[in-house]
């Protein structure tokens, strides 16, 4: 195999690499500068980002779209997923999705629900 | 229906092993397949943590005030730093590893080595570190009260609002009991062992000290922990049933009981993955010296465990986020 069998471009072609290690390092920094996003907000906390949004803080939504920017950078581009064939590509991530998506729903959902009924119930949780 | 009579031949090919499903190898499939499956462990172990975090959404303990340790920095207020530091080693780890695929494409044994070892070290490291974290939180810094209910008290300087440490206000008394060893008694009874102070030793040294004041586990509308007024204090250290120093299994001096138990395991589960990645590295870098590969005339083993330590990067990520920034 040789370095054409690889796809060098990132964000739909705005970012092309000479090479397969050049992919490498420029997504080492794309990762890294993420990551650094991420610890700065975390660390500075803006006032603006703790008003809630969706049931959670605006800064965890934040956290958690940064996560998977991450995450899909890590599967595609260290993983090699971008070469692999899109039947391969929609198998694990489409599997993923739907499972993960449907047992976050239901379990937190069901959270938020005993929270209520440890709340409203008559019952003194502080002895 | 005809083709497939008189084709026997090609049909060995499609059915004998020729075939690849996907243009990937069966060896990278199935990785696929087990990367898939253990993506599903951990989101299992994520969401149940997701599950109790919204159970207890008003008391959670706030990762920034429990994590607060950096090497060499003693007494030093560092959240998050330290963690952030593993995941640029465990990332840097993982671009070693890719460069160490891509030197095999190349037929670059040299190279391949060459990477192979960073990686390993890149991994050793993220394996201490994380050690180095658990010996923190198991040992814990400032120790806490609990009570009948499961709530946890923590102590606080009214004047400076600095967390105070259980020994620096105690009253020890010297009536204090000793643990009790099999070796001293019935040779299957005896007990876990005791904290440094006694309930009664804590209260009094409380009471004699007016600038102390209980930070609650509960926390308001901005995010914050409770703390109680000093009079509200001395009416709530009464509940106090246990004398809690770090984490066990049982209970921890952060907050609710579930979070050590979601740390160990969550983590645990996590380390182990990064331990064994380590370890079939390892084989694997044995391999490419004596030239296993070399002789196979690909390097696609190296491809292989990739993919699992690619895997162990990404499920980081995700711990990362819910477990200390979320």
């Amino acid at each position: 195999m040789n370095d054409n069998t690889h796809k060098l471009e990132i964000f739909r072609g705005l970012w092309k690499f000479k090479s397969n290690q050049h992919k490498i390092w420029g997504v080492l920094f794309f990762l890294s500068v993420v990551t650094i996003i991420e610890v700065a907000l975390g660390i500075v906390k803006p006032e603006i980002l703790m008003n809630t949004f969706l049931s959670t803080k605006l800064i965890n939504w934040i956290f958690i779209i940064l996560t998977l920017v991450k995450a899909y950078y890590i599967a595609w581009d260290f993983m090699h997923l971008r070469d692999e064939k899109s039947g391969l590509q929609a198998s694990i991530v489409i599997t993923l999705i739907f499972l993960i998506a449907y047992l976050v729903f239901i379990l937190v959902v069901e959270g938020n629900y005993i929270y209520d009924v440890m709340y409203e119930g008559f019952v003194s949780w502080d002895f | 229906m005809s083709s497939t009579i008189s084709s026997s031949l090609q049909e060995e090919d499609l059915w004998g092993g020729g075939n690849k499903p996907f243009k990937a190898s069966y060896g990278k499939l199935m990785m696929w397949f087990f990367i898939v499956s253990d993506a599903l462990t951990f989101s299992g172990f994520l969401v149940a943590y997701g599950f109790s975090r919204f159970k207890n959404i008003d008391s959670w303990p706030i990762a920034d005030e429990v994590f607060t340790h950096f090497p060499f920095l003693h007494g030093v207020d560092a959240p998050m730093y330290y963690v952030a530091l593993m995941t640029f080693i465990l990332i840097f780890s993982s671009v070693t590893m890719v460069l160490a695929v891509d030197a095999g494409h190349h037929m670059d044994k040299k190279k391949v080595v060459f990477y192979m070892a960073l990686t390993i070290v890149g991994g050793a490291i993220f394996v201490g570190s994380q050690a180095w974290e658990w010996n923190n939180f198991i040992r814990g810094e400032y120790g806490a009260l609990e009570t009948k209910g499961g709530q946890i008290y923590q102590f606080e300087n009214l004047n400076s609002g600095k967390r105070v440490a259980l020994k620096d206000f105690t009253i020890s008394d010297p009536k204090l009991r000793s643990q009790h060893e099999s070796k001293n008694g019935i040779w299957f009874t005896n007990e876990s062992s005791l904290p440094s102070f006694t309930v009664e030793e804590v209260i009094t040294g409380f009471k004699s000290n007016d600038d102390l004041i209980i930070k609650t586990e509960k926390i308001d509308e901005k995010g914050h922990k409770i703390r109680l007024s000093r009079e509200e204090s001395l009416v709530k250290i009464k509940q106090a049933k246990y004398v809690v120093e770090g984490a066990n299994l049982i209970r921890n001096e952060y907050g609710n009981r579930l979070f050590a138990d979601f740390f160990f395991f969550i983590t645990g589960f996590h380390g182990f993955h990064v331990f064994s990645g380590v370890i079939i590295n390892i084989i694997i870098f044995f391999n490419v010296l004596i030239g296993t590969y070399e002789r196979r005339g690909h390097y696609e083993m190296v491809e292989k465990v990739g993919l699992y330590w690619h895997f162990v990067d990404l499920v980081w990520v995700f711990v990362f986020t819910f477990f200390y920034l979320v």
